[in-house]
């Protein structure tokens, strides 16, 4: 894999010009996958869909990595009442922007494996909640669902068979704790985002109460790919352990920023210096972010074999996340950017847990003080220690996103954060 | 203010809404989003038209609108500079842009300029890293890879 990497050809978004039209979508054998499993239903039943799925093992893209197959396979047996489909368009993690590619590129893509989720789960509802900011891909996206109710595949009586699948497009008004999946609920059902305890899973007690799964949007556009080819097909792309075609969004210090699809598994460097057409200004590479803003930042000199799969960037010490790199030359400030992560995740706190609430503020201020020459040596062990009292203490996985990267930047670049305090009005002795 | 009320074709809007969810709670946010197209901010009254017209506690109302960043709580310049100063943006130059903006217009981040003309927000993450640094244009058009020329471009064209 390592070296053929470079002769991929997008599944996600390939290079057909207007796709997001439905027309050439379908031209382009769209909508086929949807098609042979409902003209087949004895042999494609929905528990040899979700089989299929959970066999080819799709990583969830929103971040968890979760194998989405499994997660349908938690949804109870219908019991007559109504069952849901919430697709997570949120996105909103800094350094992640490859949802809003489908959108714009390949909408029936993931309206179509949305659809296949909802025939194998039994889901007759489906919501898509689009972060608000993103309004023009709204309404992009809005002209692609109405085109496929025009066409039949949404809607009463899909295709002439006996199945009814409706598809809302909602969206929010700016909030990033609003990707969470409960919050996103939360949030569908019209109130404040607050996260809500787990268990609870969605898929017990959703929407309104109901059986819900919750999707990113690139884990359902996967789907259509693996009914069309097989597991074993999907499978034998990019790293075992995490397979498939991935879009990486490039951002930071590189001369090609971009959303890229390869598979699972090129090597960082490549990335770095192949795709995104190598560092600014002929400057050396400092340290990459792999996967949005909370997976923990990794050195240049811990990037040597690793590749962008779950596995290599655990051993690496670090994590696959949203697949969103971003990338930092030799000049760049770890204090500063610490710093704004830490005012980030403080900002988006919802406020409900009292460590997050209270914790992200303090992490925010003594990173300040730090940035700003007054820190004390101290103050770094003190940033560790509110880490501590953190992580796994709140209803939801942002207390530990804020938590990460503090820990691991302190730790990896040690010497910037004392060289700091050292020439800080405080250091006297 | 004087008296607030939806049109017959906003109602008519607000009730497809409606109709997209099984409660009529679930459409607070979407109502507040329609109120804000028509008033341009949704203040304590135009959320009290929400609450009324939805048949919801103010209460709840009020609890969503000063939950999410992008509802306006009070009235804001013509347009709105929402400045991206998160990571990605922060290492291509956005608090340069932020305060290039901030200089031009002679108003700091929060503030609006005297003429009514200028709002200017520094913002989170707007899902545009790859094209960074970048702003939003009151809650719609995103103007990606800004340079101070092209910031004083956009202000004098705006
Ligand atoms: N795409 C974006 O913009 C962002 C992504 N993230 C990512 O989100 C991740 C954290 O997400 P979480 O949903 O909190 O992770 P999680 O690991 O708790 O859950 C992942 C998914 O698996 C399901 N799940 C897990 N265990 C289950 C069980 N025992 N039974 C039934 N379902 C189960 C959850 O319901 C969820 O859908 C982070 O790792 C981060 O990378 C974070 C912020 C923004
Ligand atoms: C604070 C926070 C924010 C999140 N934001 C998003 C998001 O914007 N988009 C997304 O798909 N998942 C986001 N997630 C992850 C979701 O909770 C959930 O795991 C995901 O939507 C499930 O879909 P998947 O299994 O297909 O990835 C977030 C998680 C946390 C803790
Ligand atoms: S961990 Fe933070 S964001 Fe999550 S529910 Fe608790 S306070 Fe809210
Ligand atoms: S950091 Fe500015 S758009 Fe993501």
């Amino acid at each position: 894999m390592a070296q053929d990497w470079k002769s991929f050809e997008p599944l996600l978004i390939p290079d057909i010009p207007n796709l997001q039209q439905i027309g050439v979508y379908e031209d382009n054998g769209g909508y086929n996958a949807l098609k042979t499993i409902l003209k087949d239903q004895g042999h494609w039943s929905r528990d040899h869909v979700i089989d299929e799925v959970k066999q080819a093992n799709i990583r969830g893209r929103g971040g968890a990595g979760f194998n989405a197959g499994l997660k349908w396979s938690f949804m109870p047996d219908p019991d007559g009442g109504p069952r849901y489909l919430a697709c997570n368009g949120d996105e909103s993690e800094p350094g992640t922007f490859k949802d809003r590619k489908i959108f714009e590129y390949n909408p029936h893509l993931f309206i179509e494996g949305a659809l296949i989720a909802s025939y194998a789960m039994a889901i007759d509802n489906i919501y898509v909640y689009i972060r608000g900011e993103y309004i023009s891909w709204v309404d992009m996206f809005q002209d692609a669902v109405d085109d496929a109710y025009e066409k039949g595949y949404l809607g009463e009586n899909i295709l002439g068979t006996d199945i009814s699948i409706d598809m809302e497009i909602t969206y929010g008004a700016g909030a990033y704790i609003c990707g969470e999946e409960t919050s996103m609920l939360e949030s569908l059902e019209g109130k404040r985002g607050y996260p809500r305890v787990k268990p609870p899973f969605p898929a017990q007690k959703g929407l309104w109460g109901r059986p819900t799964t919750i999707n990113n949007i690139e884990t359902l556009a996967n789907v259509p790919l693996v009914i069309n080819n097989g597991a074993d097909w999907y499978g034998d792309i990019g790293a075992e352990e995490h397979p498939g075609p991935v879009l990486y969004g490039i951002s930071g210090h590189v001369n090609q920023p971009g959303v890229y699809e390869y598979a699972s598994g090129v090597p960082v460097m490549d990335l770095i210096n192949d795709v995104a057409g190598g560092i600014r200004g002929g400057k050396d590479l400092k340290a990459i972010i792999p996967g949005g803003s909370s997976t923990p930042p990794l050195r240049a000199d811990q990037l040597e074999g690793v590749t962008m799969n779950s596995d290599s960037l655990k051993e690496a010490g670090s994590m696959m996340g949203t697949a969103g790199m971003v990338v930092m030359d030799e000049d760049t400030d770890m204090v500063d950017v610490l710093w704004r992560i830490a005012h980030f995740y403080h900002h988006e706190s919802c406020g409900q847990c009292t460590p997050c609430r209270e914790g992200t503020g303090w992490l925010e201020k003594v990173l300040l003080k730090i940035k700003n020459g007054e820190g004390e040596m101290k103050d770094l062990d003190l940033l560790l220690d509110v880490g501590n009292q953190m992580e796994g203490r709140t209803i939801c996985a942002l207390a530990d996103a804020a938590v990460w990267p503090v820990r691991h930047t302190i730790n990896r670049f040690r010497d910037e954060f004392e060289e700091r305090c050292k020439k800080s009005v405080h250091a006297v002795a | 203010m004087a008296e607030l009320s939806f049109t017959d074709e906003e109602l008519k809007e607000i009730d497809k809404i409606k109709a997209k969810f099984p409660t009529a709670k679930a459409a607070t946010l979407q109502v507040l989003w329609v109120a804000q197209r028509k008033y341009g901010h949704v203040e304590p009254e135009v959320q009290n038209l929400v609450a009324e017209t939805l048949d919801l506690p103010k209460s709840h109302v009020h609890g969503v609108a000063s939950f999410y960043t992008q509802y306006y709580k009070e009235e804001q310049g013509k347009f709105v500079l929402d400045v991206c100063t998160c990571l990605s943006c922060q290492l291509c130059g956005g608090y340069e842009i932020l305060h290039h903006i901030e200089d031009k217009l002679g108003i700091e981040a929060g503030e609006t300029t005297e003429d009514g003309m200028f709002t200017v927000k520094e913002v989170e993450c707007l899902g545009a890293c790859g094209y960074a640094p970048m702003l939003q244009v009151t809650n719609g058009e995103y103007v990606n890879n800004l340079t101070k020329e092209k910031v004083d471009d956009l202000i004098e064209n705006l």
